[in-house]
Order: structure tokens, then C-alpha cells, then sequence
């Protein structure tokens, strides 16, 4: 078993069996997490290739390239790993997270808002715990705003200061 | 003399040309395709009371008539960018399919990358290069909130880049050895961007425009030399000065095995200049659109369509 190297992109393994790196994700652990998790369909990811760049840092790329490669982006980042419970970014849970059908908390209008622009929020709520995606109505459909920590019947917004919004409610 | 009256020889109507160089632009969205519909844009605009008209030639391009576009529903989810109009034209006649393989030479900060990426469906490869570290976080941080996925970001010199970091040259299947499609939007003197940037003239200057020149040359044609025969490469620039436009596609035409080609425009302009101040350049230059601000209430353009080779 050998170390991370930080700076370049190495593809995942495909198994557990098949890591050569200590402590990296494989895959296919990649994958049963999102579909455990949050009830994505099976075949979500197929076609993508998975890549870590960084201590944890998992990225998704929906071509290929040989591996190790060395560029400054590969697709998009998509979770973070290597520490005690994973969590996926805001980017992530937008583009991926329409599908999701477990641990999905829908948000009314007004706290919708809130937890856009930063703010912790104490909802109903009697799932699981810990990383939850964070959605609302919009357009006649419910679309993922970003991702929420639920601890201790509490709902804090984990929306990176750069995708924060203060947005007026409509007139 | 001013920038703009140095041109005012080209131009057809340079009464309206002066006027329309006046006013301010209109605040302009595209609709992320990636992300949404352009149905479901208008609905979660109308939904919020932020007014909004089509344009007549671009479906995804929106005008919000009183409104900022970073401060409503649709932009925080990625569903839509601020985008100037006449700046989602090189990327509709770059016309890339999902599958190809693109390379966005001057890509930072990536409004017209994720445009590919759209058009591409997010599917197949898309380098976005630039050579400035700093404007690539604005590219990544675009891009990651568009939601493209098959996107890799490099910071190189455009005008000796590199394919070995995609594995040219190996037996690996997934190297990349050419290119199918190439968008050189090339860095500009920007003389176009005037109603959005009123101090775009503060540091213009000849040596400027010269210089800026010589590096488009260099750049364009190392956009040729990555391109598959056949491969399709579009030259744009947002600047007026036929140094940084025709100047540089006669030299390239010369240096390199390609030609230009005719393209179906959606925006109204004029054809490229074949003479400017005693030079002359080869006749097929006439084949580049040139836009002016009063053609179609936008900024100024140029664009090129080059075929490569074969």
C-alpha cells in the first residue's frame, strides 16, 4: 500500500480488492453511498469516472483519461471522504440529487431562503441524521439547493460562503 | 483620436454606431441546459417577479428588463448566467456534439466553456485552458455551479500547449492525441466591450494592440495544430481593430494547413475587411462576421469559422 499524492488525479479503484492506496474510496463504495444514502438509481453514475485529488477529495468526471493525470480540474468535486462521515458538495447534490428519494428534506418558501443565505434552522425533521439534502418547489418540481447538516434537532446550512444568496421573497 | 473613431471608416452607419457605443447594455442570461429548461427558467422567473423577454435568435438567451441576474431562485440553483448576448455566438458555430473532444484555449472565467458543455449535453471532453491561475477559479467555480461534469481545467500558455497531460502520444485508449473542435475567443483590447466597461479605453493603446496580436497569432495557430484534419477551430474576439481580427487569420492561413469557411450567423453584422491602413489580407477573410454595437443593440464582435487541413 502506498500514500495519497495530493497534487495530481488517481483514479479510484474499482473494488475495495483492488486499492492500492491506503485509505482511498473505491468506486464502487462511491456509488453504494449515494444510492444508500439518498435512494439514487443504481445506474446514476454509469459512464462517469471517479478520481481523488487531495485528502478525500473525490471528483466526478463524465469522460475519461489515462491515470495519474495532471491538470488543475477534472470534472466536478463530489464528495469528500477520508473522514468519519462522507459528505457530498453543494455542486454535487444539485446536479445529482433530483433523483434522490431517502434523506431529502423539503423546505418551505421562507426557510428555503434562510438556508441559502447561511442560516441554521431547527424544522421537523424524524430522519436519519447527519448530511441531508436540502430541497424546495420551485417550477413545478423539487429541486436540491445544497446539502444540510442535521445534528441535535438542528439543521445547519453547509452551503459554501461563495453559493450563499440573500434572496427578497417575491412581491 | 479615440479607439472608436479609428474605425469609423469601416463602419456602415457610424452615427448609430456612436450612439449605440453610448448606452448601456441590456442585463442578459443564458438558460443552463445542463441544469434546466428554458420553460422552467421563465416559470421560476415569473414565479419570483423578475421580468424577462426571449431574444428572437437564441432560444436559452434571455433579457431581464429591470432585474440583476445573480439574485433570484434559477441563478442559485445554476439554472441560468449572466451572459452577454452577442458573447453566446462563437459556441453555437463552434457547434460541438456530445462525444467530441473540445479545447476552450482562453477559457477563464468560462461563460462560453459552459455553453460548450451545454451544448455537448456535458458528454464527451472538454478542456478549458487558461493561463492565468487566478482567473481559473472563477472557470472552476462557474462550471462546478453550472453542473458540468466533463470539463478538465488546465493552466497553460495556450501558444505551446501541451496535450501530454491528457496522455498524447501513449497507448493508453483515452489519451487524447488532437482535438475534434477548438474555440480560441482569444484575449482582446476588448475595444467591443465599451458599454459594458466604460474605462475599456483608459488603457488602450497601439503597442497594446499590437502586442495583444502577436499573441493571438501564436495562439491560433497552435489551436490548428491540435485540430484534427477536418476539425473545426472559431477565432472570436470582442474588439473591432483588424490588427487582432483579419491580421491575424491572413497570418495564420499563411503559417498553417487550413482555410476559412462561410457560417450561418444568427446576428446581424458585416463581412471581415480584406485592407486596413496600406496592409491587405488574403480575400477569404471576407468569410469573418463582424459586429457592431447598433446591429443588434449588443456589444461589439468578431468571429471566424477555420477549417483544419485534410
Amino acid at each position: 500500500m502506498t500514500d495519497n499524492d495530493g497534487q495530481r488525479f488517481d483514479r479510484l479503484p474499482a473494488t475495495a480488492a483492488d486499492r492500492e492506496v491506503t485509505g482511498r474510496a473505491s468506486r464502487a463504495e462511491v456509488i453504494e453511498w449515494w444510492v444508500d444514502r439518498f435512494g439514487l438509481p443504481d445506474d446514476t453514475f454509469d459512464g462517469f469516472t471517479f478520481w481523488e485529488k487531495g485528502a478525500g477529495k473525490i471528483w466526478i468526471f463524465a469522460s475519461d483519461l489515462p491515470s495519474p493525470t495532471d491538470v488543475e480540474g477534472l470534472g466536478m468535486t463530489f464528495l469528500r471522504t477520508r473522514q468519519e462521515h462522507w459528505k457530498p458538495t453543494t455542486n454535487a447534490v444539485q446536479r445529482f440529487g433530483r433523483e434522490a428519494s431517502r434523506n431529502v428534506i423539503e423546505l418551505a418558501p421562507d426557510a428555503a431562503r434562510r438556508f441559502l443565505a447561511g442560516e441554521d434552522l431547527e424544522p421537523d425533521w424524524d430522519g436519519d441524521w447527519g448530511y441531508l439534502i436540502v430541497a424546495h418547489e420551485l417550477a413545478g418540481g423539487v429541486e436540491p439547493i445544497g446539502v444540510g447538516l442535521y445534528v441535535h434537532d438542528e439543521l445547519r446550512s453547509v452551503v459554501p460562503k461563495g453559493r450563499r444568496a440573500s434572496l427578497s421573497p417575491p412581491e | 483620436m479615440t479607439p472608436l473613431e479609428r474605425y469609423e471608416s469601416l463602419v456602415d452607419d457610424p452615427d448609430a454606431f456612436r450612439a449605440a457605443c453610448d448606452r448601456p447594455l441590456p442585463s442578459v442570461v443564458r438558460v443552463n441546459t445542463i441544469k434546466a429548461t428554458v420553460d422552467r427558467v421563465r416559470a421560476a422567473l415569473d414565479a419570483e417577479g423578475v421580468a424577462h423577454e426571449p431574444t428572437d435568435w437564441h432560444p436559452d438567451v434571455l433579457r431581464l428588463t429591470d432585474d440583476s441576474p445573480g439574485h433570484n431562485w434559477p441563478h442559485a440553483h445554476g439554472w441560468i448566467h449572466g451572459q452577454e448576448e452577442v458573447s453566446n455566438l462563437p459556441a453555437p458555430i463552434l457547434d460541438p456534439q456530445p462525444g467530441d473532444r473540445v479545447w476552450d484555449a482562453c477559457a477563464a472565467p468560462g461563460s462560453k466553456t459552459t455553453q460548450l458543455a451545454a451544448l455537448m449535453d456535458d458528454r464527451g471532453l472538454l478542456v478549458g485552458n487558461d493561463n492565468n491561475l487566478g482567473r481559473l477559479s472563477a472557470l472552476r467555480h462557474n462550471a462546478e455551479r453550472l453542473g458540468v461534469t466533463n470539463l478538465v481545467v488546465t493552466n497553460q500558455d495556450a501558444r505551446n500547449f501541451s496535450l501530454k497531460p491528457l496522455g498524447e502520444g501513449s497507448d493508453d485508449p483515452t489519451a487524447v492525441d488532437a482535438f475534434d473542435r477548438v474555440l480560441v475567443d482569444a484575449p482582446c483590447s476588448c475595444e467591443g466591450t465599451i458599454r459594458k466597461n466604460p474605462d475599456a479605453f483608459d488603457t488602450w493603446s497601439l503597442d497594446h494592440v499590437h502586442s495583444v496580436a502577436g499573441v493571438q497569432k501564436g495562439i491560433l495557430r497552435r489551436a490548428v495544430q491540435a485540430t484534427r484534419p477536418g476539425g473545426v477551430v472559431v477565432y472570436s474576439t470582442c474588439t473591432f481593430a483588424p490588427e487582432e481580427n483579419e491580421a491575424v487569420l491572413d497570418h495564420v492561413l499563411d503559417a498553417e494547413d487550413c482555410r476559412l469557411v462561410d457560417f450561418e450567423a444568427p446576428l446581424d453584422g458585416v463581412p471581415g475587411v480584406t485592407e486596413w491602413e496600406g496592409e491587405e489580407y488574403d480575400p477569404s477573410v471576407e468569410k469573418a462576421l463582424r459586429i457592431y454595437p447598433h446591429h443588434n443593440d449588443t456589444g461589439g464582435f468578431f468571429c471566424a469559422k477555420v477549417e483544419v487541413g485534410g
